[in-house]
């Protein structure tokens, strides 16, 4: 069939099962958009920036498992989706962004809104393309998305010069895809996997240190299996938490620079690390040297370049970790489980001994507090989003994440001003799931203008400020390491959040107590309306525990104990 | 056991010869603190690859890297890490005509070389031997005054 390079991309993102494209348009794209505007196959939101369309793809993605669309134009339109791809890209999720490029004959004139897109985003996508002829188009499209979501996913930028969205060629979407260059490897080697599951029988303290891949190759089910079968208990990084679910009794918490006791000191005693999915960030393993240092290593990830990257492996296993799970499970029905008891015993003290905790207050709500009680409220049902800083580790260690997909933050690249507009995808993706953005008085202002696109779509997010007029971690960091001195760091003055809200049609609340906590939550969840609810909490409280950047994981600044616990 | 810190290491790499493949390998050098040392890279006749032979050095864990880290970009076919290679690398020197021709003459041909062009002013001489060898082809040229010398990267070929 004959049409244009626009129609093209269209019928490619419906093709796809695309149901919501996030985008901005302008002079380069505007062939698409007015395609765009014929079409009934997907719906588009309008953001307001570049970057909340491409985190708003980014939560559609990580909410659903199905490759986010973003759509912006060359220039600055590009340069703007810049942070949201090297977020997505950090944290491997499977994204397809189309951007407007100037005409061919431009390109390399220094074009009005021309720069180099795949230059600029080689290092923070999987794959980009230049997208030279009309005929190339939709083979390029539908490489595209398989790129995206096929072996590690991550974010594929097609650049498309404006002559050709409009130029005329044959489509034909390709039903499937030969990239002889690319063949990712899913089945793990089943040598490798038996000598594994050797090293696990023969183990004394096993433990199983569960990544965010565990999510990508939705191998919750899988993880809480084998955990279950084996016994062996389990340790959960940042972009995992859900995996094993809130209460199962083999889940310590989460693990690294703000990892509770527990799960730190199985870290460090443990004598076979199962790693699923999981890729040794500095934030998780503190000083290398330290780290695990009692233990063989089992290491599965689709990746190998993960492999053996910062630890070395005894135990390389290659593939995807639903399809090695699968292998290994069978493999384990004569595992004796009495063997770890004594391990899981010495870890069930740890945790009685120091248990993940903060001193609640009266006069003034922690932020610990309103995390536990969004818990509390809206549980498992929720969809969790949340930005960077204080607020998303404390969401991180006490909000009772039950399932893989519920908890959607920046983990690799740490990108304030990331929840809200994940937040808008997850809610466009699951309107009836209650979606909750936890955020901070800093990193909210960093895509505030979402406020006006979540009221124009009537998107109901609800932004849960944890206000302590600091840039909070940074704030930490300088009372532990900087004498106090809080150098730009004091955010004491502040928009009039509820009136800033209500200016751009959303809903505010400002809480002060427990009580108009509970009041604002229930009166927000009942409303079709954005908002935010500025809460103010303890301006001086830190994340505890904590690993000093560079730190073994066994040296924890721990918090002080609860009333009445002293020893 | 690892061998010593940063050793030499000739990695050949087969990608797809399509535009900006080059840039790709290159970035991905540049981005993660790799050195290049010397790169060359031609199509592969007969075919829509191209063939990029980079020498570089590092320890053992980030040749590792390096070379997985290639591996994972798109147009990359083939990763070769050298073991046992035949490695040839070449050298253009332009001495100016007064000097003593036929003991430049004599010194090519002891390193496999020779005289492949000469001017009213210039001759130009060729050599093509192992790395090693023509960085001695270029400290003996040395008293022959040479007015220019152009070394090309190296090429490598597993045995």
């Amino acid at each position: 069939m004959q049409m244009s390079g626009a129609q093209m991309v269209c019928e490619a993102i419906i093709a796809e099962g695309v149901k919501t494209v996030f985008g901005y348009p302008g002079g380069a794209i505007m062939h698409v958009y007015d395609e765009i505007y014929k079409q009934n196959g997907f719906e588009h939101i309008l953001n307001r920036h570049e970057q909340a369309s491409v985190h708003a793809a980014d939560g559609y993605a990580r909410a659903t498992g199905e490759v986010g669309v973003a759509m912006v134009t060359s220039g600055p339109g590009f340069t703007n989706a810049v942070t949201g791809l090297a977020t997505a890209y950090m944290d491997s999720i499977p994204m397809v962004v189309i951007s407007g490029q100037v005409p061919l004959s431009l390109i390399g004139t220094d074009g009005f809104q021309e720069i180099d897109a795949v230059g600029i985003s080689r290092p923070c996508t999987k794959h980009n393309f230049l997208v030279r002829t009309i005929e190339e188009l939709p083979r390029v499209l539908k490489e595209a998305f398989y790129i995206a979501r096929s072996g590690r996913p991550g974010p594929v930028l097609v650049d498309i010069p404006k002559d050709i969205t409009v130029d005329i060629g044959e489509f034909a979407y390709p039903e499937s895809v030969d990239i002889p260059s690319y063949k990712p490897t899913y089945k793990g080697n089943r040598r490798q996997i038996e000598k594994a599951v050797e090293a696990i029988k023969s183990a004394k303290k096993p433990l199983l240190y569960i990544g965010g891949g565990t999510v990508l190759s939705n191998a919750s089910d899988l993880v809480r299996e084998l955990a279950e079968k084996t016994q062996i208990p389990a340790v959960e990084t940042l972009m995992a938490r859900g995996v094993m679910g809130a209460k199962n009794p083999l889940l310590l918490g989460m693990l690294g620079m703000h990892g509770n006791y527990a799960s730190n000191m199985a870290m460090s005693e443990t004598d076979l690390v199962i790693s699923l999915g999981a890729r040794f960030d500095d934030r998780v393993t503190g000083k290398l040297s330290e780290f695990a240092k009692y233990a063989d290593v089992i290491h599965v990830d689709i990746d190998p370049a993960n492999i053996a990257k910062l630890v070395d492996v005894d135990y390389p296993i290659v593939g995807d970790v639903t399809q090695v799970l699968e292998k290994m499970i069978p493999l384990l029905d004569d595992v004796n489980t009495d063997r770890y008891q004594a391990w899981r015993e010495i870890l069930k003290r740890y945790d009685e001994l120091h248990p993940q905790s903060y001193v609640d207050s009266d006069e003034v709500i922690k932020p610990q507090w309103a995390i536990e009680r969004l818990g509390e409220l809206v549980g498992v049902d929720a969809i969790i989003t949340s930005d960077v800083g204080q607020h998303q580790m404390w969401a991180a260690q006490h909000y009772p994440f039950d399932r893989p997909r519920q908890w959607i933050n920046s983990g690799g690249l740490g990108t304030m001003g990331f929840g809200f507009p994940a937040a808008l995808g997850a809610k466009r993706a699951f309107p009836e799931k209650t979606v909750i953005n936890i955020t901070g008085d800093g990193s909210i202002l960093m895509n505030m203008q979402e406020l006006v696109t979540a009221a124009e779509y009537k998107i109901p997010v609800i932004n849960v400020i944890l206000n302590n007029h600091f840039l909070g971690m940074v704030r930490q960091w300088q009372t532990f390491f900087y004498e106090k001195r809080y150098s730009e760091t004091d955010l004491t003055f502040q928009p009039n959040w509820k009136a800033l809200a209500e200016a751009c049609g959303g809903i505010g609340y400002d809480v002060t107590t427990k009580e108009e906590f509970d009041a604002a939550l229930k009166d927000a969840i009942k409303q079709d309306k954005v908002c935010f609810m500025n809460v103010a909490v303890n301006r001086f409280e830190d994340v505890l525990p904590m690993v000093p950047a560079g730190g073994a994981l066994f040296n924890m600044m721990l918090p002080q104990k609860k009333h009445g616990e002293e020893k | 056991m690892a061998k010593a810190t940063n050793e030499r290491r000739v990695v050949s790499v087969v990608v797809m010869n399509e535009s900006s493949v080059l840039a790709r390998v290159t970035a991905l050098f540049a981005g993660r603190g790799y050195n290049i040392e010397s790169l060359t890279v031609a199509p592969i006749p007969g075919s829509d690859m191209s063939h990029i032979t980079i020498a570089t050095n590092g320890s053992t864990k980030v040749i590792e890297q390096i070379t997985k880290q290639l591996h994972k970009l798109i147009p990359v076919y083939k990763v070769i890490e050298h073991e046992e290679m035949v490695e040839k690398e070449m050298v253009l020197v332009k001495f100016p005509i007064a000097e003593n021709l036929s003991d430049i003459s004599v010194l090519c041909a002891a390193y496999n070389g020779g005289v492949v062009n000469v001017g009213k002013e210039m001759i130009i001489t060729m050599v093509a031997d192992e790395p090693m060898r023509i960085k001695h082809f270029i400290e003996a040229a040395q008293r022959y005054n040479p007015c220019e010398i152009v070394r090309g990267g190296v090429v490598a070929i597993e045995r």
